[in-house]
């Protein structure tokens, strides 16, 4: 019925992706064993998930965790796109979709060789034929992504890369407008802003608890 | 709103701010390892409270003086959508768009008066706003701003995306600071999304068939409204190096552009409104 997008390839084949997956499977395997010798709770965890890590390169791969997230959704949206999508709405979301795999390879990049590895989603959830149903997801993912930067900023001692976090949030939260307006219009402001005017927050495992739902790939955040 | 401005000034005033509210000071210890379950309700006394504890006491009186100058900022975003609205140039079709954004601009209001007033000060009245941009005249550039929707709409896009960048900038000074730094930077995500929707609003209505929710520049040019007058609201914008990754090896200019808000500098923010919207 539907072909997922691989996160990171953007679109390798079946055969490709499932060998992919075993190849990961027996490696993180491996390293679980690996972990079980040397008693380390924080590097490896069962089911081939991946730990964050610390510090400001922990919270960049948790931004990078997201982000994979969010490509392979608008990926996979774009890729098989609900019945009775206007045209206005493909150029949003095939924009939104470009933005997300931009900040996904942006965080990869400048990670580098900590970064963690290339996350397998699981959108057994979502109907991608019915627009209600992906509207309600990306909602959620933006939502998400938003509370996400705004509760883990202050985790962050690098100006460079706060600054870099706020550049981000701020187009995530118009793509979080963008997508509730196209669920009800006028609704860009409601759920997610309380009284005092201010967006909602949350905290890492919070958020990786959300995230973690639509992820084959589970990831902890134990130094946090 | 902004925080950041805010602490900006202070620090112009008292340059020891940042150590005053440096985690590492144990009389504030306790207020910045809040957990992150602050309730959101008391969040502007636990900023009264942060602040409060970093002076040990009263501030000084110019402290709440810059405090109520970045009030008098606040002042004029509200001041603009209650007027539009008392001046009925939101067509009753569109106001499920224009009230969220009235409701939240007044709210960023009260919640730094609220602030001011837990630290003892007196929050300012509103400031002379000339909202066509005239500083005083009523004859500026955007005088047609309460009598024509489309301009309306012109102006509070510039007014939104403005406030967003003005965030970007200070950040760095607030490091550490999870209280104020997380309020700041979710005052800030809500600024975006009333930009995204008034420019969906805009491209919804005709206005801009291009214009889309986010800022997507060319490689020379920030602005990417069609009106040249704003050009230094969005000076800039055009940037396409994030943290030394060009990312025009990775996508194009109007998709590195869109991704990715660039910040202003405070002096930046004031030139633009003070002598024109705010009557210097």
């Amino acid at each position: 019925m539907k072909t997922e997008i691989n996160p990171i390839t953007g679109g390798a084949s079946m055969a490709r992706r499932s060998f992919l997956r075993y190849a990961g499977a027996s490696a993180a395997a491996v390293a679980v064993m690996g972990a079980a010798a040397s008693c380390k709770k924080d590097r490896v965890s069962v089911n081939s998930g991946t730990d964050i890590g610390s510090g400001d390169i922990g919270v960049l791969n948790f931004a990078y965790a997201l982000e994979q997230l969010e490509a392979a959704f608008y990926l996979q949206v774009v890729a098989t796109p609900y019945s009775g999508i206007s045209s206005l709405e493909t150029a949003y979301l095939t924009d939104i979709r470009d933005h997300e795999v931009l900040h996904r390879d942006f965080f990869k990049a400048a990670i580098g060789s900590k970064a963690i590895m290339a996350l397998t989603p699981d959108f057994s959830k979502i109907n991608f034929s019915d627009r209600t149903s992906v509207l309600a997801a990306a909602k959620l993912f933006e939502d998400t992504g938003v509370q996400a930067y705004d509760g883990a900023g202050y985790l962050i001692k690098d100006p460079g890369y706060l600054t870099i976090a706020g550049k981000i949030v701020s187009v995530e939260a118009r793509h979080a407008a963008l997508i509730s307006n196209l669920i009800t219009p006028g609704s860009f402001a409601s759920d997610q802003v309380d009284s005092n005017g201010l967006n909602k927050s949350a905290s890492i495992k919070e958020i990786l608890t959300a995230a973690n739902g639509f992820l084959k790939t589970k990831v902890t955040a134990n130094n946090f | 709103m902004n925080l950041f401005n805010i602490i900006d000034e202070i620090e112009n005033v008292d340059p020891e701010i940042h150590d005053r509210l440096n985690p590492r000071r144990a009389a504030v210890k306790n207020i910045t390892s809040f957990g992150s379950k602050v309730a959101v309700a008391a969040m502007p006394f636990a900023l009264g409270s942060l602040f409060k504890k970093a002076y040990s006491a009263t501030p000084p009186s110019s402290v709440v003086e810059v405090l109520n100058f970045a009030l008098t900022l606040e002042y004029l975003e509200a001041e603009f959508y209650n007027q539009a609205t008392a001046a009925n140039v939101i067509p009753s079709a569109n106001r499920a768009y224009i009230a969220p954004i009235t409701r939240d601009e007044n709210a960023h209001v009260a919640f730094l008066k609220t602030v001011i007033t837990s630290l003892s000060g007196t929050p300012v009245s509103k400031p002379n706003i000339d909202l066509s941009g005239g500083n005083g005249s009523g004859n500026g550039p955007f005088k047609a701003a309460l009598t024509d929707f489309r301009t309306f709409l012109t102006v509070a896009q510039v007014f939104e995306d403005t406030g967003v960048r003005a965030y970007k900038g200070q950040a760095p000074n607030l490091i550490g600071n999870q209280v104020v730094l997380t309020a700041a930077l979710s005052i800030h995500a809500v600024e975006a999304r009333h930009a995204a929707a008034i420019r969906q609003l805009r491209c919804s209505l005709g206005q801009s068939s291009t214009i889309r929710p986010y800022i997507e520049s060319t490689a020379t040019l920030g602005n990417d409204t069609g009106d040249a007058r704003v050009n230094g609201n969005y000076a800039g914008e055009e940037n396409t190096v994030q943290g030394g990754v060009d990312l025009t090896t990775l996508t194009s200019v109007r998709i590195a552009t869109g991704a990715f808000d660039e910040p202003l500098e405070k002096q930046a923010v004031l030139d633009l409104l003070v002598g024109s919207f705010i009557i210097g």
